[in-house]
């Protein structure tokens, strides 16, 4: 057959050639949204390496190429997960219950920049930064605020906490036990992937060795005490975001999987304890198709890894489960309605690639944060995808179109080539110390932007097709006394507290961080007697030192 | 013979987007000027300092994190506390038109935001040097 089909395309090829004369095509190449090239057409021809029970196979099976799940959006639709968090607990609580009665299923955290990087909204360092990019948490008091009235035992929440994600996860256990809700009860996500901030996003307190403990530390204590709980979420959102291509971004995001899967089961755990409680975080671009293929690689490099390099043999070891957000980096400025179609896009991609959950960017993200006018039209294109499109009905639809199927291969072989590379140089933590990592994103983002500014990439709105516009009216604005009123709750807090159970806390705290105990059960009776993640986090500085961030140009 | 233009790049703030830091750094590099960057979580005084010991004729910033309207004027006051006027200060990042006066009123000579091309930074600073090359 595929002689009949070579002797046709050869036939078809030189026609082409000979009309190409008279009818040129609109460009000598053409290429991917990563610049991988694009051939004009693919045929069965393009299929004559790949075995489909090997390569492809069956949703819910080894190497879950078509998906996680047996049945897939036939039996539930992905979680609506919108991302959200600014100002105060008391504001951010009042969005949150905005979202789930326009009908998101889940919550999604975002905490302002001193939070993330441990520092109380009275540090020196948190002035101007708090509230802005997040919700503001000094201690539990503001946590009990922040999920008032939400019943922790029915909605999952996940949480975008990398460095004290520990304190985080305490306070969230702590929120629930004052509910009566014990932490078997609890479902969600705590994004815990420290190697992705010293790579692409800056949220970095600790050093390496230290923060590779912390996360072994959380997947030890999670599988004994928090089963549900997904104990990281593997990001190359991230990674995405400061510019690489898609092979990049798995390449990248799997090869930091391996590190923490390295380190846990040197540290002693059975990689089937803990491995089906880890999670990925991706991110989807506007071409389509190389999306799609791009989820669908990730989950048989992954499989492939779990099963090949660890010797997992629970089936959900192997499954690479994902979150999915929408490319912040391709909103523009310019006509910002102009993003609502390609965010469209962009989730339209991530549920033919089988994601799990989905935030979808909202329209006015690249002036500030959104309205929410602006995140209802967000999830409503959520909603219109799952309801409307027909992209729901049957699994992985994509499957077997000769492009797809080709991008998928080729992104598996380039990620792949990747990790072996930082295989070399000793794994991802080394390479990251190396700088290489960082290097290799940053020349992708430099030639993205210069094909922007030659036109060769074009931007609608922004490199073409301009109009004049007048300022955008209407933005969300954080009130800029925020900083003041948690300084001084935080006043009143130290005021108020038991100072003696504070102290002990603290320092058997120091004690666990000097030995090797788990820090989990230390740092959770700290929160509780309201110990401020300042304070926590600082004990810990003490023992581990800081992070010194090695500057790649 | 012309010296070549003298840029620290900084990250003020705890912002760790540098995307366009780097960017803009790689940018400025390119066009023949020299460039230091200070990578991320820079304070106003280390920025201030950073610029007196490498001598610089421009400080470019990127922000964000919407900590700009108290970040930027923080620098243009020390600047100011030691006496430096002849530096030519700009700013760029996710920063609301509305905002854009009040920071120029400050002293930030340009403000650049998302879309910019890098072309056009680069003519600016080469036009409104505070000082002879």
């Amino acid at each position: 057959m595929s002689d009949n089909i070579g002797k046709s395309f050869e036939d078809y090829d030189s026609g082409v050639e000979k009309a190409l004369i008279r009818f040129p095509e609109r460009k000598k190449t053409f290429s991917t949204g990563s610049k991988a090239p694009v051939k004009r057409l693919y045929t069965p021809l393009d299929d004559s390496a790949r075995d489909y029970l090997r390569d492809i196979g069956f949703p819910g099976d080894y190497p879950y190429t078509r998906g996680v799940q047996n049945t897939m959006y036939r039996g539930r639709f992905w979680t609506m997960r919108q991302y959200a968090g600014f100002s105060t607990a008391e504001e951010s609580n009042k969005r949150y219950k905005f979202l789930l009665a326009q009908g998101t299923t889940g919550l999604s955290v975002a905490f302002d920049l001193p939070t993330q990087i441990g520092y109380d909204s009275d540090h020196a360092l948190s002035q101007g930064e708090v509230g802005k990019v997040g919700v503001a948490i000094d201690s539990l008091a503001d946590m009990e605020i922040l999920f008032d009235g939400i019943p922790l035992d029915k909605v999952s929440t996940s949480m975008t906490i990398n460095a004290p994600a520990a304190v985080l996860l305490a306070m969230y256990i702590a929120v629930a036990e004052k509910m009566g809700i014990g932490p078997d009860k609890l479902e969600g996500t705590i994004q815990n992937d420290i190697l992705k901030e010293y790579i692409a996003r800056g949220t970095y307190i600790y050093p390496p060795e230290s923060s590779m403990r912390l996360i072994t530390d959380i997947f030890a204590y999670c599988s004994r005490s928090v089963p549900n709980w997904n104990t990281i979420s593997i990001s190359g959102y991230h990674i995405r975001e400061a510019g690489s291509t898609a092979s990049q971004e798995v390449a990248f995001t799997i090869a930091d999987g391996i590190a923490y899967v390295d380190a846990a089961v040197k540290a002693g755990l059975d990689v089937d304890a803990f491995g089906p409680r880890l999670s990925f975080f991706f991110n989807s671009h506007n071409d389509l198709f190389e999306e799609a293929a791009k989820f669908r690689a990730a989950r048989r490099v992954w499989a492939k890894v779990m099963k090949e390099r660890f010797g997992a043999k629970n089936p959900k070891s192997l499954s690479l489960r994902f979150h999915t957000q929408t490319a912040g980096s391709t909103l523009t400025a310019q006509q910002p309605d102009n993003n609502i179609v390609r965010v469209a896009i962009q989730a339209l991609a991530a549920v033919l690639g089988g994601t799990q959950s989905l935030h979808t960017n909202s329209k006015d993200e690249a002036l500030a944060l959104p309205t929410e006018a602006s995140v209802r039209i967000a999830l409503r294109t959520q909603q219109v995808i799952a309801y409307e499109s027909g992209a729901t009905e049957t699994i992985d639809p994509l499957a077997g179109s000769y492009y797809v199927e080709s991008l998928t291969d080729r992104i598996q072989k380039e990620a792949e080539a990747y990790i072996a590379t930082i295989d070399g140089m000793g794994g991802a933590v080394k390479a990251i110390e190396r700088g290489y990592i960082q290097q290799e994103i940053q020349d992708a983002a430099y030639a993205y932007q210069m094909d922007i500014e030659s036109g060769e990439r074009v931007v609608v709105g922004m490199n073409k097709f301009q109009i004049k516009e007048g300022s955008p009216t209407g933005l969300l604005r954080v009130d800029p006394k925020v900083g003041e009123q948690q300084s001084a709750k935080l006043r009143d807090l130290r005021a108020k507290r038991d100072n003696v159970r504070v102290e002990a806390a603290l320092k058997a705290l120091r004690n666990a961080a000097e030995g090797t105990d788990n820090l989990m059960p230390p740092i959770l009776e700290a929160v509780r007697a309201y110990a401020t993640l300042g304070e926590i986090c600082d004990v810990m500085r003490g023992i581990f030192g800081e992070y010194q961030q090695k500057v790649i140009l | 013979m012309e010296r070549k233009i003298r840029v620290l790049v900084a990250k003020p703030g705890l912002d760790g987007h540098d995307r366009g830091a780097k960017v803009i750094a790689r940018a400025l590099r390119d066009a023949g000027m020299e460039v230091v960057y200070t990578g991320l979580r820079q304070t106003p005084e280390q920025i201030v300092s950073a610029s007196i010991q490498e001598d610089v004729d421009v400080i470019a910033m990127s922000i964000l994190s919407g900590a700009h309207n108290h970040l930027f004027p923080r620098v243009m006051q020390l600047l100011a506390e030691k006496s430096i006027d002849d530096v030519l200060v700009i700013g760029g990042g996710v920063i609301p038109d509305e905002d854009i006066p009040g920071l120029k009123a400050a002293g930030i000579a340009g403000v650049f935001t998302p879309g910019t091309p890098t072309t056009e930074t680069i003519e600016f600073i080469k036009n409104n040097l505070k000082r002879g090359i």
